[in-house]
């Protein structure tokens, strides 16, 4: 079953939204939006520093969205004015990312993959690391689940139940660079906030608890990437792209639908 | 009430200091409270009512002196409000199951506790600002406190609203025994229900039961500056009761901001 690509890249898409929708509920609850694309256009550099120095890419995008993230972090522990900081560091990393591919000697990569991702080319070691990563966070946050929560809510609230509103922080900021890390040959670097934010945003109109909203941005992830898949069999357009395009069609239809459906 | 055996105080911070932005918010505080105590925390704005609330339950740390609680010091707080984020669906029974996981049946009976009987089905983004009120109160209520730090608990209830929840606050104080720690501007009001009041400007500036801050020259300084006879009024609405004096308190409120 395995050997078909389709299906392959069906079960990656899948895979990536396990994850992203758990995530990117709490990344919309705390409107870390471009916290997630800073830390996702820091990967093009893991990736570039990772064929520089021939170590697996894994670990170079793994290493360097870690780092941004853990940055970003810090910043917005301290207060800074954030929307500039983060601005400047989400297009500081994937400039710098762009102009290290351009200096990589060695084997020709094509960065087109890791910009937009290849999820047709998906193989058997790709879905290993995609389904561990996605299982890794979804343990992850199931563990924290409750203590995420209630820091989400009101961080002196938290404290005063002895949940430590900073390692929940960190628990999420580990589970975004993860995130990112297995997901930028699925859907690419540009496009990994999409994935975590749109899914997430579509389930609000449908859900009535958090646990509801990260269930439902689940399977609208994944039926954004079953969809995408087939207008990208159909129309021969660019897989990654089509998935995020039917995620906002998604998104369209929660806007309009829940209304309809309780009147 | 103050218990009467002093052990332990629940919580004790000595020479506190509090830096923030390169300023210095607290300077020297000494506080303690006892198990059963009413404490109100009075002062302008900017004089660290909130910061002082915030070391106390641990979010920041001194930047000199110490904080000792009591060992196992179950605490129940009251934020003074919740910056709810529409994106994130919540009910009022879901709300109260953070971070422990309560039964349907004592959701009920805290939510009929507090006066908000029949509300754990609704979104707390729905909920009106003295409801939100009492329900963030009966989730204070749910870890069984030693102690309740309620932080401005009345912003935005109007008169009546807050002479019920001082009410209730004092009711559930008799019932549960825990100390009471709050810190407000609604000053008539929170004196009468308090044991000790500590009036803050970055320092304490003066403390004591009601009466004693009252007359404290300190506390005339802090409040009846620029307030063209509002502090009379204090006095006056303390002596009489409270039921011909709405328009002055708009009045003392409007001369306090500036």
């Amino acid at each position: 079953m395995l050997d078909d690509f389709l299906i392959r890249a069906l079960l990656a898409g899948i895979g990536v939204a396990l994850a992203a929708g758990p995530l990117g509920a709490f990344v919309v609850w705390r409107r870390m939006a471009y916290f997630g694309d800073a830390t996702a256009h820091a990967a093009i550099l893991g990736v570039a520093l990772a064929i520089g120095f021939q170590t697996s890419i894994l670990a170079g995008t793994l290493a360097v969205a870690l780092a941004m993230a853990l940055a970003v972090s810090a910043l917005v522990e301290r207060g800074h004015a954030m929307d500039a900081t983060l601005g400047v560091l989400s297009h500081a990393a994937l400039a710098i990312g762009l102009v290290a591919f351009s200096l990589i000697r060695g084997p020709r990569v094509d960065l087109n993959v890791f910009l937009f991702g290849d999820i047709l080319a998906v193989g058997r070691m790709d879905l290993a690391v995609i389904w561990t990563g996605a299982l890794l966070i979804v343990g992850l946050l199931v563990w924290r689940w409750q203590a995420l929560l209630t820091a989400t809510l009101n961080e002196e609230l938290a404290t005063s139940a002895g949940i430590n509103p900073r390692r929940e922080r960190l628990v999420l900021t580990l589970a975004l660079a993860v995130v990112v890390a297995v997901s930028i040959k699925v859907v690419g670097a540009l496009l990994i906030g999409a994935l975590l934010i749109i899914p997430a945003a579509a389930a609000r109109g449908f859900a009535r608890s958090p646990e509801g909203m990260a269930l439902i941005a689940v399977v609208i992830g994944s039926l954004a990437s079953v969809g995408g898949l087939g207008l990208s069999w159909v129309a021969d357009t660019p897989a990654g792209p089509s998935i995020v395009s039917a995620a906002a069609a998604i998104y369209l239809l929660s806007l309009v639908l829940p209304s309809s459906l309780s009147r | 009430m103050p218990d009467m055996h002093r052990g332990m105080s629940l919580i004790d911070a000595q020479g506190m200091s509090i830096r923030y932005d390169g300023t210095d918010v607290l300077q020297g505080v000494d506080f303690a409270i006892e198990p059963g105590e009413i404490v109100t925390v009075v002062g302008p704005n900017g004089s660290g009512k909130s910061t002082l609330i915030k070391a106390l339950l641990g979010v920041l740390k001194p930047s000199s002196g110490q904080i000792t609680r009591k060992p196992g010091l179950r605490i129940g707080y009251v934020p003074q409000k919740l910056a709810l984020d529409r994106s994130l669906p919540l009910t009022v029974a879901r709300f109260l199951s953070l971070p422990e996981r309560q039964s349907k049946a004592v959701i009920v009976r805290v939510l009929e506790r507090v006066g908000a009987a029949g509300l754990q089905d609704q979104q707390l983004a729905t909920l009106s600002g003295g409801q939100l009120q009492r329900v963030l109160l009966a989730r204070a209520l749910l870890v069984a406190p030693d102690i309740l730090i309620l932080d401005e608990p009345t912003q935005g209830l109007d008169q009546p609203g807050v002479a019920d929840f001082y009410r209730l606050i004092e009711q559930l104080r008799q019932e549960i025994g825990c100390a009471v720690l709050m810190v407000s501007h609604d000053l008539h009001v929170v004196m009468s229900a308090s044991d000790r009041v500590i009036c803050l400007n970055g320092h304490v500036c003066c403390e004591g039961t009601p009466h004693v801050v009252r007359a404290a020259p300190e506390y005339r300084a802090l409040f009846g500056h620029g307030t063209g006879g509002a502090l009379a009024l204090y006095q006056h609405e303390h002596d009489h009761e409270h039921n011909h004096d709405h328009n002055h308190n708009h009045n003392h409120d409007s001369g306090h901001r500036h």
